[in-house]
């Protein structure tokens, strides 16, 4: 291949096949100053970033936080019209309906879903939409409960097993958009046509018949995006010809996928370093000046801020603040030893200075203790002062994922254009603990819910006993939620494919069955309270047991102390191992992620009391955090029992969430920079998975929810992303506030 | 158990904080001895006066427990704090903790009011400090034995100690209003640290009130009840006067 749009471009093995990493590492300048190169906001900017401060305004005052629904438009790649900001001032153009926070409605998912969040929002779908998606046309959502079987349903609805996407978007699949820049979509289009060919194949099995529809589909999805990016005046046929382009064409293939799929999470991938090259390259030759590149980036991480799906108050409830996901990831150092980190990586998280704090993009670094140390000390500094970014130990997945990859949603890394997973939400682990004592019986209506196990009858609970039972309930929940996992993931590839995401894939990827588990640290404690201490059961007239007294004192996660942690690393290696005892859809390699984004709160609420002491409805600790209040040895010793749970068991991620007070973390700004420099080298050394860091003191979040209007930006991490705390139910504001803020008296 | 403990392998254990920032340089293991003998009327720790309080740990165990976080520690130019409580009152532990550390190569730490007379254990232990945490209560006797119940003799003793034994130290002053912000009383500080050849740092630690339900939940009455905390202009008007910044 050859274009002049590659000029001064270095040779490699990506002008022969599709192959970005190749071009990346043959042409990108790694930078290993400090900040002082940034520029500031331009008026042009600043004026624009106004006018979408006023439009989120607007939509904060509409019923629900929605401001508009497009409700006749079925949404795909090119139904709608081009739209706009304010078209004079945009460098980077493109919204996902024909007016910036208008939502569309994407029914192949499931019609019902949307038909109850235009009514929780004021709106009426279309009848004829309506009659469409229930008479002629079948969705994922009929799809997958077509097939659900009892034991499914009796597990789902008394939230053993929950979050699962079997009526919105799985998401957490990343397009290599970077492809589209450096290609352009006919290079695209030729190579899928090439695959088809491959595939022409004599023992025409299911399988191939299957792939050689997906590879048609994807074929027509980059023709679509031809014509949604024409609907803008551009023409993506060839590749990006200068830095603009570059953004704005990656930008298309990005937007593609938002209009086609409402994702869980739809998260961008590891683009700054890319982009990096093309602006080098302008610089360089003079076209560009460094206050034009950071505008460019500036209306970039704009656009990507603009994102928005129409989902139900429900789902608000288990994700709320409106979460997204654009997650891109910056930074990393690659295998031959020389860093990822640009100038570009720079000025992504600048954004966060120049427009203000924002939960998005969800801004990852992927940190190494060899990161240069001026990188290292931009991005903390960011942190004490927004609290807008989660770091990723790339020391830890480089060995696995190579220098390539991104991270989908939270904490799932994948290595872009090359793998994909198939998004599992999470099994309630504290809920299968007790269903292990009740012999399967829900605690909190005394239903059947799992056959007949026999109960645990006697007055203490006998740790051996527990831990026997316990492990059998595990192994029943893990071939319930595998079973329910590949019923949803046939269905959402056969009535929901994302096929501009999987055109921008190679054929042939790595696919993986991403489980999960919530409430780890209720589960260790109360494993530690059996054997540590004497738990007394309680129970009520039909000999269901409904509550625990427990005699003496025990050890709890996240105090540093191996005989409670050593509980939780054995709980995350025994139930990945049931998980893989079962065949999984399309052969899927077994994840398995500690992580509960908010949702901490709502399977709290579904659950019981535990035998740790934990009341019937309190959350649970997010993701792997220990359960509020019970880490007493302060911030390390808690990092140090989450960095004993084995990456290799949860190669899908193990989130901590870790907040604190500024005057904690230092006595000035230097040494609090210097500080979280070195606590996250340490963390991270000790190979700690993920950690979003929270820098700020517990009495601003209380004032903040007394006066909303006063932080319409104050911005927070919780598990795996980042939210507008306003935008936050109440009850998800008091758990954040009531978690641990680790300070000092 | 109480009888038969030996003290030169177990300490009386108040409570521990794994990330330490403001109690010397770098990040800090913190360890809280139990036990105090002075009454500061406005300690924030009232809770760890009590001798007979806190929980005997073993030197091992404590060791072993540093050392899980010099991944942290070393990295920061940090190390291990001892504070409490008068961590002096417990010097055979301290001398055996430190022979330990520094083999590691751990940096050492005392937080103390430096009350204590210069035995020969206390002498051993110094030589195994890279830095003590010099609380000065008050410049004035009197004042100091209103504030604390002890004359400031030993403390003052003890720094000309260190200074003569090359020992490094940082000079710590809580600024409480209208106890130790006297400016008179604050050039005296000045001048006696003038004195004294190895100061490395003087920091003013604002008084605040946040350590009050310490004293309410053991039932006993909080004397400063009345006094306002130091404000950032407290402090700036104490550093003008100590010419630190």
């Amino acid at each position: 291949m050859k274009f002049d749009e590659w000029n001064q471009f270095n040779e490699g093995d990506w002008q022969e096949e599709i192959n970005v990493r190749d071009f990346i590492q043959k042409n990108y300048t790694p930078y290993e100053g400090d900040d002082s190169f940034l520029e500031g906001i331009t008026d042009k900017t600043k004026k624009l970033w106004d006018e979408v401060l006023e439009l989120y305004k607007k939509e904060k005052e509409s019923e629900g936080g929605v401001l508009d629904i497009d409700t006749k438009t079925v949404s795909t790649i090119s139904a709608h019209d081009a739209g706009y900001i304010d078209k004079d001032l945009e460098d980077i153009v493109g919204l996902q309906t024909d007016k910036p926070l208008k939502r569309a409605i994407m029914p192949f998912g499931g019609i019902r879903i949307v038909e109850k969040s235009c009514e929780s929002y004021g709106r009426q779908v279309d009848p004829q939409i309506d009659e469409i998606f229930h008479k002629y046309r079948k969705t994922h959502n009929d799809g997958v409960f077509s097939v659900y079987t009892p034991d499914i349903r009796a597990a789902r609805s008394s939230h053993l097993i929950t979050g699962l996407p079997d009526g919105y978007g799985r998401g957490r699949i990343i397009g290599d958009y970077r492809r589209v820049a450096l290609y352009g979509v006919d290079v695209l289009i030729e190579e899928k046509k090439n695959e088809l060919d491959e595939i022409d194949v004599d023992c025409f099995t299911e399988n191939v018949i299957r792939q050689r529809e997906e590879i048609s589909e994807q074929i027509d999805a980059l023709n679509e995006l031809k014509v949604m990016a024409s609907k803008y005046g551009f023409d993506i046929s060839k590749p990006a010809k200068d830095s603009k382009e570059a953004v704005q064409w990656l930008y298309f293939g990005y937007l593609a996928a938002i209009k086609d799929q409402n994702g869980a999470a739809m998260s961008i991938g590891r683009t700054s370093t890319f982009l990096d090259i093309y602006f080098e390259r302008d610089l360089k030759n003079g076209k560009i000046t460094e206050q034009e590149v950071q505008e460019i980036v500036d209306h970039f991480v704009m656009k990507l801020r603009l994102v928005r799906f129409l989902r139900t108050p429900e789902y608000n409830e288990l994700f709320s603040g409106d979460p997204v996901w654009v997650t891109e990831s910056i930074g990393g150092m690659g295998i031959d030893g020389r860093t990822l980190v640009t100038k570009n990586s720079f000025r992504v998280l600048h954004t966060l200075e120049n427009l203000g704090p924002a939960p998005e993009p969800n801004l990852t670094v992927l940190w190494s203790t060899r990161l240069p140390e001026g990188f290292k000390r931009y991005t903390t500094k960011l942190s004490i002062k927004t609290s807008s970014i989660q770091y990723e130990n790339d020391d830890v997945m480089r060995i696995t994922l190579g220098d390539d990859y991104g991270i989908a949603c939270c904490v799932s890394p994948m290595k872009i254009g090359k793998q994909m997973q198939f998004f599992g939400a999470r099994a309630n682990l504290a809920k299968t603990l007790l269903y292990a004592i009740n012999g399967g019986r829900d605690e909190k209506t005394g239903k059947q819910i799992t056959p007949k196990y026999e109960p645990i009858t006697s007055e203490y609970l006998n740790y051996d006993e527990v831990v026997e039972k316990f492990d059998q309930m595990m192994d029943y929940v893990a071939k319930i939620y595998i079973k329910a996992l590949n019923a949803i993931h046939y269905m959402h590839d056969k009535y929901s494919y994302e096929a501009i995401e999987m055109a921008l894939h190679d054929r042939e990827i790595l696919q993986t069955m991403a489980c999960g588990i919530a409430g780890l640290s209720v589960v260790a404690d109360s494993l530690s309270a059996i054997k540590y201490a004497k738990v007394k059961v309680i129970r009520d007239e039909t000999g269901l047991a409904i509550d625990y007294q427990i005699e003496g004192d025990f050890p709890k996660f996240g105090n540093d102390d191996d005989r409670v942690d050593q509980i939780a690393v054995d709980i995350v290696r025994t139930f990945m191992k049931k998980l893989k005892k079962h065949q999984t859809y399309k052969n899927s390699k077994h994840t398995l992620s500690i992580l509960t984004i908010t949702s901490n709160v709502v399977y709290g609420k579904a659950t019981g009391n535990t035998p740790d002491g934990r009341r019937a409805g309190a959350p649970f600790g997010p993701g792997a955090n220990p359960l509020h209040g019970r880490d007493t040895n302060g911030a390390l010793a808690v990092m140090n029992s989450i960095a004993k749970l084995p990456f290799d068991s949860a190669e899908d991620g193990i989130s901590y969430t870790f907040s604190i007070t500024p005057n904690t973390l230092g006595k000035d700004e230097e040494s609090k920079i210097s500080n979280l420099v070195n606590m996250l080298d340490g963390f991270f050394a000790q190979t700690g998975h993920h950690i979003n860091v929270n820098v700020f003191d517990r009495s601003l979040l209380e004032d903040a929810m007394e006066h909303p209007e006063k932080y319409p930006q104050l911005t927070i991490r919780v598990s795996g992303y980042a939210v507008n705390f306003v935008k936050l139910t109440r009850e998800q504001q008091l758990d954040v506030i009531n978690r641990t803020i680790h300070e000092r008296i | 158990m109480k009888e038969k403990v030996d003290l030169n392998y177990y300490a009386k254990v108040h409570s521990t904080e794994t990330f330490g920032t403001v109690d010397g340089p770098g990040i800090r293991f913190v360890l809280f001895l139990q036990g105090c003998h002075l009454n500061c009327k406005y300690c924030h720790n009232r809770d760890t006066w009590d001798m007979a309080g806190g929980e005997y740990k073993s030197l091992e165990e404590i060791y072993e427990k540093i050392l899980r976080y010099k991944n942290y520690i070393l990295p920061s130019g940090g190390g291990v704090t001892i504070t409490g409580g008068e961590p002096l009152l417990q010097v055979k532990f301290l001398i055996e903790l430190f022979s330990k550390l520094k083999n590691a190569g751990i940096h050492t730490c005392i937080d103390t009011s430096g009350m204590v007379s210069i035995t020969d254990d206390i002498k051993k232990v110094l030589k195994l400090t890279d830095l003590v945490l010099l609380d000065i209560k008050h410049i004035d006797d009197k004042k100091c034995k209103e504030l604390t119940g002890f004359s400031n003799k030993k403390e003052l003793e003890f720094a000309r100690y260190l200074s003569d034994n090359n020992i490094h130290m940082w000079i710590r002053q809580v600024l409480v209003p209208g106890i130790t912000d006297d400016k008179e009383d604050l050039k005296k500080l000045k001048e006696f640290i003038s004195t004294l050849k190895t100061v490395d740092k003087v920091e003013i630690l604002p008084y605040h009130s946040a350590g009050k339900y310490k004293w309410e939940e053991l039932g006993v009455k909080y004397e400063f009840e009345n006094i306002r905390d130091a404000t950032e202009e407290d402090v700036q008007l104490a550093k003008k006067i100590l010419e630190i910044n």
